[in-house]
């Protein structure tokens, strides 16, 4: 059974068709790309996928479970977590408390319960942060967890996000451009870091990226969006030499 | 987590106690007027400090709490009147039963004050909590009038525009202090619990929220049900002070008041909130020469009601241009920046 199975799934703005018949099926531990030219309708995809917008058709299963057009925060309980195209961090929050916050939602304590702070809040938020830290640990943030999340540089920033998605603790990671802005020696650390990651949290990995180096060398598969419509699929050798690929990002070659 | 967790905690103990020996001189050698604007200052500090938690913290901007005060008021006094009061009272229409009959001790009836309030707010938030942003403000600027138009219409609970008189002065420097401590203590708890942490992530980014598993929907109306708890408490103890209540006031007005109080402190700081509420309720009271006529020898100025308000709505503007995070931002009041000032407690 594929972790996630997602079947004939379609995406419609009023007119526009933003992804057409879209077919996927992750298995467990894979990382697998997402690319294609901007608009081509990938981040629309992720939307769907993690309960930001409900699909106009199609299916998603996670686990075998329909979790077709569930709420975001329902789907982040169930195991997808997400980051972000554009960085999304609690600003006036601190560090460690961005990542703690991923463990909220899975505390027993009722709000009375945190309120008083009775003994069983007290020791879940001994864990909270006890777990954010080793989050933090993982990803090389340690040293920064007192300081505001906005104060981080830009890389960090990036590493954040990830580290914030982990703590909810999630089996399938969507990864929205994780290497947007990045330069070659940060993009290198990412790529080691996602790799240790998936390792040590048996993460499955669905990602969205525009550096082609990058994903040509993490992803075991890609898939490629044009216009909502998927036109290629393979491994990253089958993507490389794929005429439509090459056509869709380059232009059509006209032979003289 | 905190090095100073203990002395912390020691030093808000100590300051308690100091407020509190500081009240007891006040209840004791203080004029009636000056007791009267310290309970004026508790209540107004319950009322801020709880509208805060919705608007400041979880960022929902609120334009309710009159209504909640307005419940909270008419809950407590029709259930502290006795019979006979019921019945001289209601002229036009008889008091329904079992309103009528009912007399409940001060303490109850002001935790029935918080618990009908809360309710209504849970109610309300069903469909306040589909819209956002300014639809979001109008939505409850809307609930706040109707609230106040039921009070003046049901003739027969609230006694219509005549409202209720001859309410018994039960509210002292101890039941408001009380009330206001325990208030900044419990909002204090939750603004720090995880709960507290979830809210603000609300108000940062709701998509965000989203995608840690944060229920956005439940957070708001957990916010929004306690604010209203803490606000019908305020006005139990409001209507046991002024002892007569009536629609009128309970208008925007009053919302108005406590959102110059909770902008001019700092969304989303309690102690900026505090040092507000504390500064609105002196300042409205010092202020009060300006609406005296004045005779400055070459011109006499005629008394205009009102001029107070000018200027707090000046002070609204200027805050708004020059010092928009408030007087505390959103940050806190904290003793390790305290000791830091004063040179003990080494680094940290």
């Amino acid at each position: 059974m594929s972790l996630l199975a997602v079947k004939h799934l379609t995406m419609k703005f009023g007119g526009l068709v933003a992804v057409n018949d879209f077919d996927l099926a992750l298995e467990k531990n894979e990382i697998v790309g997402l690319i294609g030219p901007n608009g081509a309708g990938k981040t629309t995809l992720f939307n769907m996928i993690a309960g930001y917008y409900t699909p106009t058709e199609g299916m998603i299963h996670y686990q075998g479970k329909s979790i077709t057009g569930q709420k975001a925060n329902r789907i982040t309980k169930a195991g997808i977590a997400r980051t972000f195209q554009n960085i999304r961090l609690f600003s006036e929050l601190s560090v460690i408390e961005n990542v703690m916050i991923g463990y909220h939602c899975r505390i027993k304590s009722t709000f009375l319960g945190a309120t008083l702070r009775l003994p069983l809040y007290c020791r879940e938020e001994k864990m909270m942060v006890e777990g954010a830290m080793n989050i933090l640990q993982e990803v090389g943030l340690e040293d920064v967890a007192r300081e505001m999340s906005t104060s981080l540089p830009y890389g960090k920033q990036r590493r954040l996000e990830i580290a914030r998605a982990l703590s909810t603790g999630p089996q399938l990671l969507l990864l929205d451009e994780p290497a947007a802005g990045m330069n070659p020696t940060e993009t290198q650390d990412l790529l080691q870091l996602i790799l240790k990651l998936r390792k040590n949290y048996d993460l499955t990995v669905f990602l969205i990226e525009h550096d082609m180096k990058f994903v040509m060398e993490i992803c075991e598969r890609i898939k490629v969006l044009d216009y909502g419509v998927t036109i290629a699929e393979g491994t990253p050798r089958e993507i490389q030499n794929n005429p439509r690929v090459i056509e869709a990002y380059l232009g059509e070659v006209h032979s003289a | 987590m905190d090095p100073h967790h203990r002395r912390n905690q020691l030093l808000s103990i100590a300051g308690t106690i100091v407020l509190l020996a500081l009240l007891y001189v006040a209840s004791t050698q203080g004029s009636d007027y000056t007791i009267r604007i310290l309970n004026n200052i508790a209540i107004f500090i319950i009322l801020a400090v709880s509208y805060n938690l919705i608007n400041g913290i979880t960022g929902q901007f609120s334009l309710a709490p009159n209504a909640f005060v307005a419940i909270g008021a008419y809950t407590s006094a029709l259930l502290t009147l006795t019979p006979l009061e019921k019945e001289i009272s209601f002229i036009i229409e008889p008091c329904i039963w079992p309103l009528s009959v009912i007399t409940l001790p001060f303490s109850v009836s002001l935790i029935a004050a918080g618990g009908v309030a809360a309710l209504l707010a849970f109610l309300m938030g069903f469909p306040v909590f589909r819209t956002r942003g300014d639809y979001l403000a109008i939505v409850t600027l809307g609930f706040g009038e109707v609230v106040r138009v039921i009070a003046n219409n049901t003739q027969s609970i609230t006694n219509g525009p005549l409202g209720l008189k001859g309410i018994a002065d039960y509210t002292n420097i101890w039941w408001a202090w009380g009330f206001a401590i325990i208030t900044v203590f419990l909002i204090g708890r939750i603004i720090r619990s995880s709960y507290g942490m979830a809210m603000k992530a609300v108000k940062f980014d709701q998509a965000a929220a989203e995608a840690v598993g944060i229920n956005t929907y439940w957070h708001k109306m957990l916010a929004f049900t306690t604010s209203a708890f803490f606000q019908g408490v305020g006005g139990g103890l409001l209507a046991h002070l002024i002892t007569t209540i009536s629609p009128v006031l309970f208008t925007f007005f009053l919302t108005f008041n406590l959102l110059i109080i909770i902008v001019a402190g700092g969304l989303g700081s309690t102690t900026g909130v505090i040092f507000a509420a504390i500064l609105f309720t002196w300042g409205g009271e010092a202020l009060r020469f300006v609406e005296e006529p004045m005779d400055l020898g070459f011109i006499n100025i005629p008394g205009i009601p009102g001029m107070r308000m000018v200027i707090f709505s000046l002070i609204l503007v200027l805050v708004m241009i020059f010092a928009r995070q408030g007087l505390m931002g959103t940050r806190e009041f904290n003793w390790n920046w305290l000791c830091r000032k004063l040179g003990i407690g080494g680094r940290s």
